[in-house]
Parts: structure tokens; C-alpha cells; sequence
């Protein structure tokens, strides 16, 4: 497995040092508020509505075990015993004391972590396929890619003055399991004629203006990568809006210009900084490569896990949603879910996290990961340990068997949490889980992906839902706009606004009048959601969520 | 060009801690908003926000929260106050290890 450098951890060290300083100078009263908050943002800082909150980098998700558990240790140590798995594959902790940060920095620091550029106008966190490196229809592992990204993009000298924030996603897979074009940039690792390279995509992202990614290069040498980056975010750093904060991402700057003139842009570029590049990136990355070889996995029997889904109805039911095809078929990847019905959407406790941790050490290499759909991934399992693993996770309470169902939901932290926050998002996700659980209807729905943001910020990539909830505030209100139709998989597309928004008690009869004229419509249990919403028109669906609102509007 | 005043409390979050803080009628910052100095009056709240604003070494982004009157002292007149003034509308995660 990956281990940062002496560079890398020396760094981490220094940036921890110099933030001690800032941090008692801002409480001696040296530097203003002012002064302070570009300082305590760049090391993943914010002030929320409650508190402070720390977001710790996850590199492309990634996490060993002993990374885990000193999780949990500044859980208990510095915050309220839990934290909040994003849908970057980040941490964040909700509750630490701007006294005590320092010490949880440290304390990151300890194991290799930091919170270093999760915050501001920097590139940051570069995601990826949760299954990198273990999943059956990869192409190749996207993780050294991304760890040479993450390496570049640090303190990058010419990038500290960035228009705003910019996001990478790379997949590795067939199957899109990293959401690429609703980001900054996207990246598909393909290959051709026996070379690996990358489909590159730019201009996507959520938010207030959402917008699918456009093809910026069919195929782009792997070897080219960095320059061919570098180039993408010069010349957005060069012709990227600065009047407008809700005009300066790079969506915006594509759009504007258009495809066409901003790839000349960037050839512009990568012409001279191609040449610039000799060799260095090539040698680290392939040392990189090396570090994340796949780990060396002896032969295990599959027959006694067979056995045990033929006699074992709840086991039958969990592998059902939670196991996944791995490249070697004795092992299995296993997506554990955080999303237990009641819970809120990605937390989870130190309990839970020492638990994850000493599973990962028992059944699965030390290795873990976060999906962007906050859920735990253990990546290696071999498929012998599957049924004692499921007995564990049940103990704990991580077994919860709903995987790409309907409590299966992405939800950001909302009003709950959030100082952008214009309405609530967790107690919603909370409700429909329970309810459709309650209801008996959950399996009968099957696959349906759920995302529920609580302002048009979007971190809970509600324009990719098949069904998408946005809270906003309408004259003092809480209020929650309908969209349909929002895909984050390989065939992306952007929900559509259903009709008016509803009102806080609204939403969860309307969701199940949407989702009974779904079971009502759809040809077979075999066709989803989306698929159903994708043959029909989104015109039944709507009659269905506004058939109350009208007959109440009529009387 | 000023938007329309609207009657509230100073608020602000506590620079060391991040907990929600009110302004009461002695100028000394209190956690309960019930607590504190409700202002109906525009320039007399301007000024407190200035009072606030300087306290830059005890608190951050001081405000003028939109508040009610009730019997009990302020309210809050937006959903966004009330969440600020009670905490989470969730049950928190809780594990048997951590501090309270």
C-alpha cells in the first residue's frame, strides 16, 4: 500500500507547525479574523453554524486501517465521538475547538494525514472509483494517477491564485463509478491499440449552473498527463472570470468560449509545457505504480460462501447488495453501508470506525476506502470471510443491507450543519429511509438513487439523482424543489425540475405517490426507476407527485 | 440603497470554542438568546453590531440575527435562528467512548 514520502510527511509536519503559530496568534489577538481566515481555510478549516468544522483529506479515498482508527481517536479525543464521510471522500468533524485543532492536525499528521487544501480556491482532493484497484471491469487502477495529481497540485507555485475552486475525478472502470463529467475535470482512463491513455472531459460541475462535462481529448497519453493538466488549469487561470465568483469556475469559462476555443487555449499551452516536462512525473509515477501493485492475494475456496447464501437468507440479502465483483474470483469487494435506516447519510461513530479497521486488518489487506456516495469500502475480502464478516458488521450495526436502494441516500449536512445551508437535508433522508422501509416497499422499488442537497451548492449532488431534492428557503420557508430523471453513472444527465417545490411535511407523501405510480408503471420489476422515467416521460411521474397539490388547490 | 431594518440580537459564534454566542444588555456575550439585548431600533443596533464587530480577540462575524420579542425575551423570527439558537434538529451519532 501506498506510503507517503519523507518529502511528503516532512511537509505535512511543517504545514501542521505553521498552522500552531497561526492558530495562537489568532487567539492572542495578533492577527484579525480578517487576517486569519484565508489562513485557517487553507488548512481545511470552516466556521459553521454550530461550530467549527475540520475536513480532513481522504486522497482519492483511500484510507489504511491505522488511518481509520486515529480517525476515531480524534473523534473521542477533540469532537463528539463521530464524523461525516463526504461525497469527496473527505472527513469532516463537526464539533472541534479552534484551541484543539492544532493538536487534531498533529494528531493527522501521526498517520500521514492533513487537511491541506480541502478548503479555498485550490485544487483539491482528487476522487475516484471506490473499487480502484480491486473492481473486475477496471481498465486500470486510476489511484496512481491521482496520487501523482495530488503530488503536482500541492502548493503548485503557479496555481495559489486560482479564479475558484477546481475538482478532478478520474475512473478507471467501464462502469463510471466516480461521477467524472460533473466535475472540473474528468478523466476515463482507456485504452487503445494496447496503450493506456485518458478521455478527458471539462467544464462539468453541479451547483447553481449544473453541466456535464464536454470531451476535451479523445485520448490523451497517460505520459502527457500532468503537462496536459497543467495546461487545462493555466489557461483557465489566465482567461477564467474573477468579476463574478458565481461565473469564475471553469464551467463557466467553457461555456462561454466554447469548446473549441478553449481546447485551442489549452494546446496553446501544452505545446510549451509539454517540452518542459522531462521525465521526473514519468519516474515517480512509476514508482508510485509500484507502491499501489495490487497486494498479493493467496487462493482461497469460494464453495463454504456458496453454501452459506443457499442456507442463510439475511447473508443472501446483504451479499445481494453489498458485494461486488472483484478482479481475482475468490475475492469479493463489499461496500458497507453508512446509511443504516434512521441514520444520518455518512456518519459514522468511532465504534464504527475501529470496527472498520479491525475488519479491514481481519478480512481485507488494511485497506479501506470511501465511496462518493458515503459508504465504506473494503476492497479485498476474501469470499470465504464473507459470512463471518456479515456476522461482525451485523453486531455493530453496519450490516444494513440496502445498498443502491432507496435509503441508499446521498444527503449533504444541510441546516443541521451548515452555515450555507438554506434548508435541512438530513432529517428528509432520515424519513424516507424509515418510511419506505416501514412501508414494506424498499426491495420492491429496487435501485433508486436518492440526493438530497440543502442548498443550491449542490454537495449532495442533487442534480444527479434519479430523484433529486433541493431545500431552499422561500419567504422564511423550508422548501424542496423535485428534480427527475439525474444520473451520476456513465450515461450522466441532469434531473429535471419536476413543478413547484414542497413544504417540509410535503415531501415524503409526495416521494410515495412517485414512487407508487413507479411500481404502477414500470413493465416489470426488472425495469428501475430511471429506466421506467426514461421509456414513459417524466409526465406520469409528475401527475403523480401533484395530484394532492392540485385537488387541495381545487378545493 | 440600506436594506429595510429588521429587528434581531447580536450574534456571533465564541472565537476560541465556535459555539453560538448572544450580545445581552451589558455588552457581555451569553449563550442563551433568550438572554439577550433585543434591538428594535436601527441605529441603536448599528452601533452594537460596531461594539461587536470589535470584540474580534473574544468572537467571529458578529450579526444583527433576526429576532421576535416574546415573553421570555427574544425569539427567533427565521428557521435558520432557531436551528442557530437549539443546536442540530437531529439525534447525534453517539459512540460509548467518546466525551460528552
Amino acid at each position: 500500500m501506498f506510503q507517503p514520502s519523507d518529502f511528503d510527511s516532512a511537509a505535512i509536519r511543517a504545514r501542521a507547525a505553521q498552522f500552531r503559530s497561526q492558530v495562537a496568534r489568532r487567539l492572542d489577538g495578533s492577527l484579525t479574523e480578517d487576517e486569519f481566515k484565508p489562513l485557517r481555510l487553507m488548512n481545511g478549516l470552516y466556521l459553521q453554524l454550530h461550530a467549527y468544522m475540520l475536513r480532513v483529506a481522504i486522497p482519492y479515498g483511500t484510507i489504511s486501517a491505522r488511518q481509520m482508527r486515529q480517525l476515531a481517536k480524534i473523534a473521542d479525543a477533540w469532537d463528539r465521538g463521530y464524523g461525516h464521510f463526504t461525497t469527496r471522500q473527505n472527513i469532516q468533524f463537526n464539533w472541534p475547538k479552534l484551541v484543539d485543532v492544532p493538536d487534531m492536525i498533529d494528531a493527522l499528521a501521526d498517520v500521514g494525514m492533513h487537511a491541506i487544501q480541502t478548503s479555498g480556491n485550490a485544487i483539491r482532493n482528487t476522487t475516484t472509483d471506490a473499487f480502484a484497484g480491486a473492481a473486475a471491469d477496471e481498465i486500470a487502477d486510476p489511484r496512481p494517477y491521482a496520487e501523482l495529481i495530488r503530488q503536482w497540485s500541492t502548493d503548485h507555485p503557479e496555481f495559489q491564485f486560482l479564479p475558484r475552486k477546481f475538482k478532478i475525478a478520474i475512473n478507471g472502470a467501464r462502469a463510471d463509478r466516480a461521477a467524472i463529467r460533473a466535475h472540473d475535470v474528468g478523466l476515463q482512463l482507456v485504452e487503445r491499440n494496447g496503450e493506456i491513455g485518458f478521455q478527458v472531459f471539462v467544464g462539468g460541475g453541479l451547483g447553481r449552473t449544473p453541466m456535464i462535462g464536454k470531451e476535451l481529448r479523445d485520448f490523451l497519453p497517460a505520459a502527457d498527463l500532468v503537462p496536459y493538466l497543467e495546461s487545462v488549469v493555466a489557461a483557465w487561470n489566465l482567461a477564467g472570470r474573477r468579476d463574478n465568483k458565481y461565473k469564475a469556475r471553469i464551467k463557466i469559462t467553457v461555456h462561454e468560449l466554447g469548446i473549441e476555443a478553449f481546447s485551442d487555449l489549452v494546446e496553446a499551452e501544452f505545446s510549451a509545457r509539454r517540452a518542459a516536462f522531462k521525465g521526473a512525473d514519468q519516474a515517480i509515477l512509476a514508482g508510485l505504480k509500484a507502491q499501489f501493485a495490487p497486494p498479493s492475494l493467496p487462493a482461497r475456496e469460494s464453495v463454504s460462501f456458496e453454501t452459506a447464501l443457499n442456507v442463510d437468507a439475511l447473508l443472501r440479502d446483504w451479499a445481494a447488495r453489498s458485494v461486488s465483483a472483484h478482479r481475482n474470483p475468490d475475492y469479493a469487494v463489499v461496500t458497507v453501508s453508512l446509511k443504516d435506516h434512521g441514520a444520518p447519510p455518512g456518519d459514522a461513530t468511532s465504534d464504527q470506525m475501529r470496527l472498520l479497521a479491525e475488519l479491514a486488518e481481519r478480512y481485507g489487506q488494511s485497506e479501506l476506502r470511501i465511496s462518493h456516495e458515503q459508504n465504506v469500502i473494503l476492497p479485498h475480502v476474501a469470499k470465504a470471510d464473507l459470512p463471518a464478516l456479515f456476522e461482525t458488521l451485523r453486531k455493530g450495526g453496519l450490516a444494513t443491507a440496502n445498498i443502491g436502494l432507496t435509503s441508499d441516500i446521498i444527503a449533504c449536512p444541510g441546516m443541521d450543519y451548515c452555515a450555507l445551508a438554506t434548508a435541512r437535508s438530513i432529517p428528509l433522508a432520515q424519513q424516507i429511509a424509515t418510511h419506505f422501509r416501514d412501508l414494506g416497499l424498499e426491495q420492491e422499488i429496487g435501485t433508486l438513487k436518492i440526493k438530497i442537497s440543502g442548498c443550491i451548492n449542490a454537495c449532495g449532488h442533487h442534480h444527479l439523482g434519479h430523484i433529486g431534492i433541493l431545500g431552499l428557503d422561500r419567504a422564511g420557508v423550508e422548501n424542496y424543489q423535485i428534480t427527475l430523471g439525474g444520473d451520476a453513472a456513465e450515461t450522466m444527465a441532469l434531473g429535471e425540475r419536476a413543478g413547484p417545490g414542497f413544504a417540509y411535511t410535503e415531501v415524503i407523501p409526495a416521494l410515495e405517490r412517485l414512487l407508487r405510480a413507479y411500481l404502477d408503471l414500470r413493465q416489470s420489476q426488472a425495469e428501475s426507476f430511471l429506466e421506467a422515467l426514461r421509456r414513459l416521460g417524466p409526465e406520469p411521474f409528475k401527475d403523480a407527485l401533484y395530484q394532492e397539490a392540485q385537488r387541495h388547490a381545487a378545493q | 440603497m440600506s436594506k429595510k431594518f429588521i429587528p434581531g440580537v447580536i450574534s456571533a459564534n465564541d472565537l476560541r470554542e465556535g459555539h453560538v454566542v448572544y450580545m445581552n444588555d451589558a455588552g457581555q456575550w451569553v449563550l442563551r438568546l433568550r438572554d439577550a439585548a433585543f434591538l428594535d431600533d436601527p441605529v441603536i443596533a448599528e452601533m452594537w453590531l460596531n461594539i461587536a464587530n470589535a470584540q474580534t480577540e473574544k468572537v467571529v462575524g458578529a450579526y444583527l440575527a433576526p429576532a421576535t420579542l416574546g415573553p421570555n425575551g427574544p425569539e427567533p423570527a427565521h428557521f435558520r435562528e432557531a436551528f442557530r439558537a437549539t443546536g442540530p434538529s437531529i439525534e447525534l451519532p453517539h459512540s460509548n467512548l467518546a466525551r460528552s
